[in-house]
């Protein structure tokens, strides 16, 4: 084992714990704010994790796209509710509490058999990869040639979603009107 | 490949899947709910993106990409159906709110 190689193990273990941990603490604080800033730290590492898998594009996209535009939009929302907090484990686990975590191991169990039984004697051999592997030029080539048609309709879910938000936001405004009025 | 193999990747995006999913399972505000969801879909997202370096095939990369698209267009969506709640001073707590009338 050669230093580089020590090297990027270090760095992989630190992000996937960060990953871990601040994953955790989303789940885990009372407050939606503090829950948001631990979800910023969860796709920093992550992205982290993107460069080790020599993604770029993507670990780019994820700090400009999901760090920042869509953790800001969260959190101007926090704000203007209200950081309420809903105390999740206070006065002990309830039976709800209790059966979510069954099923959340549950599905962790079910997760990595499915994953080991169908792909468990392919994981070892590694693809060798060139250099220009997830750089933006070769993603943009794939977007423009054989995935045209998920580009497009990527561009209509994310008008969609922007019309449907405005017609949610009027919809609001105008049932305020109509409670001025009574 | 230098660093850890596709394995223990695999092994940090089910393990952030299964916390996304038992907040979205445990906790009562949409607004954590729906940052439990976003967990969920990073834990696919470096599920997808681990086998797209292990298949050395940029495919799973792009399919990461659309997932980033559909997931911001879902907050949009989220966040506005939140706010109209909250404007309409319904209770900010998925256990009371069981019909859809408004």
């Amino acid at each position: 084992m050669d230093v580089g190689n020590i090297l990027v193990w270090i760095v992989w273990f630190a992000a996937a714990f960060a990953c871990l941990g601040s994953g955790i603490a989303v789940v885990t604080f009372a407050n939606p704010f503090y829950s948001a800033l631990a979800l910023i730290g969860n796709l920093a590492s992550l992205a982290v994790l993107y460069l080790l898998l020599s993604a770029e594009f993507v670990a780019a996209a994820q700090v400009l796209v999901y760090a920042g535009a869509v953790m800001v939009m969260f959190l101007f929302v926090i704000g203007y509710l209200g950081g309420r907090a809903d105390a999740p484990w206070a006065g002990g686990p309830s039976w709800q509490q209790v059966a979510a975590i069954c099923a959340a191991g549950a599905l962790l169990v079910e997760i990595v058999v499915a994953v080991g039984l169908k792909a468990g004697d392919r994981l070892d051999d590694e693809a060798t990869i060139g250099a220009s592997f997830g750089s933006p030029q070769e993603i943009g080539r794939l977007f423009l040639t054989n995935n045209l048609l998920a580009f497009e309709i990527t561009s209509i879910v994310l008008l969609v979603a922007a019309v449907g938000g405005v017609i949610l936001g009027a919809h609001s405004r105008r049932f305020d009107r109509e409670v001025a009025r009574r | 490949m230098m660093g850890p193999e596709v394995t223990w990747y695999l092994i940090v995006a089910s393990i952030l899947f299964t916390i996304g999913a038992l907040g979205v399972l445990v906790r009562r505000s949409p607004l954590i709910v729906l940052l439990s969801l976003e967990i969920m879909l990073n834990g696919a997202n470096l599920a997808l993106i681990a086998f797209a370096r292990h298949q050395g095939d940029a495919d799973g990369q792009i399919f990461a990409l659309t997932v980033m698209a559909v997931a911001a267009s879902e907050v949009v969506v989220g966040l506005g159906l939140i706010v109209a709640m909250s404007r309409r001073r319904l209770p900010l707590d998925v256990d009371r709110m069981t019909t859809l009338r408004g």
